[in-house]
């Protein structure tokens, strides 16, 4: 113990952490101890604290995590629009992502709009006994819910390339979205009984547009205009976004402005994107699948050595409720039932977590979950397998991606893509 | 026995309160006129009952790609710019699905590409294009891909009209139900493997 008492003082004269602080408090007592300045206590150094940070809140100057343009398109690009960002997954810790770091994406690259919520209205027209025009404060005087919801983007998939976490999983992010059920909304304008779609539409410059079907009006959508405590921020829609629990990150209008309720598929842009030949390709299209990954330890992270670790990670479902997560530390032979961290609910991101003795040898780490309904995530060679194509290079998840993440650990404790 | 038939009494007038409110109207919000419908609603439908009067032609088309700043991203002749393809490099003999993903060949309805360049184009000046442009752009287009003869005049009638190459060569989506996975038989609900 005496041989790590100067290291110990020289990394509190340096004020590196504010954990530095509480853990000198508790030890400095003992005699003997006391650091060379002969001061008894050590305070850390003061966070100059405005105005600003007193009306609003910032995270600690040492932390340091921040959201990346994903998939090579820089954000803000040439023109100034944004595309997609992808949130730091491997820093997370819980269920909710901060406002601050929510994964974004946009129709095809767009400019932030600043919408004035007294301004902004959402008409409810088409296919209904009484079209309706709501602004802010009219939505807000009905009967609203509060649910947790992951969102995540078609082209959140893994790659070899992919260097961490955040490039393979990062565009998905789970807040607390509270609003007023689509089906309130409906009902008041009084749903045709021809009603079989409907068409939700933003009001940024694109005026982004997508065509869903009535059933999920009528399930569970909501107008949200509030997220994780506060007011929907403008990059995922303020001061309204439309929340489709489940189906790919598109869908979820930002800005929202208008529904329009018709009785076929109106075949928008954002419809169009979504094309393709096969009827089955095409189903693995819109609802995301169970899907889980280990956000530690995971690529581009290092474990200092042998011991204990608890493993953790994330896993949703757009099928319902994560009912089962397990966890193979040994590239797939065995497999071990993970905790799942608090309640799992619907359509949200659930914490998951498994203690692990690394015995510091050279391994391989996976997950995978089951959801509500029974579906289970496959691995790429089992989607191979289904597809009839060899699991090579070349191959491609058709649909979208929700296969397992490897990711293998050397002996000197690096983290890297198990893909790669 | 009379208070708990008092407390019946209540809960059943409760119950009706409930009931009275589920089964009316908030009477939240307003209701719109009709130009204001008319003057929001940009979705243009396949069956373009929505398209508003005017006309266009190619050759108006081919003169505004130039001057209303087309070609400064999508390349002179709609080919390699720095925004998306426009014209497929490909063979008018080749499979549709191998064209390319070229939006003014591969949308199953005309109505998906005047209603595109109509609410998105040109960038930055989204909605200032007039009617009869959005007409004559979008026959330009159309016209570049082999999709209509360069004589056509299209409008609101003979937009919905046209015949895409792609046809009915395309899967519409499943019916979607609640607590139903994306799939029937995908690996996915298939027991996993022990190795």
């Amino acid at each position: 113990m005496g041989a790590k008492r100067p290291a110990r003082r020289e990394f509190l004269k340096s004020g590196a952490a504010l954990a530095g602080g509480f853990t000198l408090g508790a030890a400095a007592p003992a005699s003997g101890q006391a650091p060379a300045s002969g001061q008894e206590h050590h305070s850390p150094p003061m966070i100059k604290e405005g105005k600003d940070q007193i009306a609003y809140g910032e995270r600690s100057a040492h932390v340091t995590s921040v959201r990346i343009a994903h998939g090579g398109r820089p954000s803000p690009d040439n023109w100034g629009l944004t595309f997609h960002v992808a949130a730091p997954l491997q820093d997370s810790v819980g269920v909710i992502t901060p406002s601050s770091l929510h994964y974004m994406g946009t129709t095809r690259g767009a400019f932030l709009p600043d919408v004035d919520p007294k301004e902004h209205r959402l008409m409810i027209h088409g296919l209904v006994d009484r079209p309706l025009t709501f602004t802010m404060e009219d939505l807000k005087r009905l009967p609203s819910v509060t649910r947790l919801h992951f969102i995540e983007c078609a082209g959140n998939r893994s790659s070899r390339r992919a260097k961490n976490v955040q490039e393979t999983h990062g565009m998905t992010s789970c807040a607390e979205w509270t609003g007023v059920l689509l089906s309130t909304l409906l009902k008041e304008c009084g749903l045709k009984g021809s009603a079989t779609w409907f068409v939700a539409e933003g009001s940024e410059e694109i005026k982004g547009a997508s065509s869903m079907p009535i059933a999920k009006a009528m399930e569970d959508c909501f107008v949200a205009y509030g997220m994780n405590g506060e007011a929907v921020r403008p990059q995922n829609g303020f001061p309204l976004r439309l929340m489709v629990p489940g189906f790919e990150g598109i869908f979820h209008t930002k800005w929202l402005r208008r529904i329009k309720v018709v009785d076929r598929y109106y075949m928008n842009y954002n419809d169009y994107g979504h094309l393709d030949r096969d009827a089955k390709t095409a189903a693995l299209s819109y609802q995301i699948g169970p899907k889980s990954v280990i956000t530690f330890p995971s690529a581009g992270q290092q474990l200092p050595g042998k011991g204990f670790y608890e493993i953790s990670g994330l896993a949703w479902s757009g099928g319902g409720a994560i009912k089962l997560v397990e966890i193979s530390t040994d590239g797939g032979k065995r497999w071990q039932k993970a905790e799942i961290k608090g309640t799992a609910q619907r359509m949200a991101h659930a914490r998951f977590g498994l203690m692990w003795n690394w015995d510091g040898k050279e391994t391989e780490i996976l997950s995978r979950c089951t959801d509500e309904i029974g579906q289970v995530q496959p691995s790429r060679e089992q989607i191979a397998k289904y597809w009839n194509k060899p699991y090579d290079q070349t191959f491609s998840v058709e649909g979208l991606d929700n296969s397992i993440q490897p990711w293998k650990i050397a002996g000197d404790g690096s983290v890297t893509n198990g893909f790669a | 026995m009379a208070s708990l038939k008092v407390l019946a009494v209540a809960l059943l007038m409760c119950g009706a309160t409930v009931l009275a409110q589920q089964s009316g109207t908030f009477g939240v919000g307003r209701t719109p006129t009709a130009d204001e419908i008319k003057a929001w609603d940009i979705s243009i439908g396949p069956t373009g009952e929505e398209l508003p009067e005017g006309k266009g032609t190619v050759r108006e088309g081919a003169q505004l790609y130039r001057s209303k700043g087309c070609a400064g991203c999508h390349g002179a002749n709609a080919i390699d710019g720095k925004a998306p393809n426009l014209k497929s490099k490909a063979p008018a003999t080749a499979d549709v699905w191998a064209r390319g993903r070229i939006l003014p060949l591969r949308a199953p309805h005309a109505t998906t590409v005047w209603d595109y360049i109509n609410r998105g184009m040109p960038l930055n000046r989204e909605g200032t294009l007039t009617p009869d442009e959005v007409y004559s752009l979008t026959a330009y287009l159309l016209f570049i891909n082999d999709v209509i003869k360069e004589d056509v005049v299209l409008d609101a009638k003979t937009l919905p009209e046209v015949k895409m190459p792609i046809g009915n060569d395309y899967a519409s989506l499943p019916d979607w139900k609640p607590k139903t996975p994306r799939l029937k038989g995908y690996v996915e609900t298939a027991p996993p493997p022990k190795k």
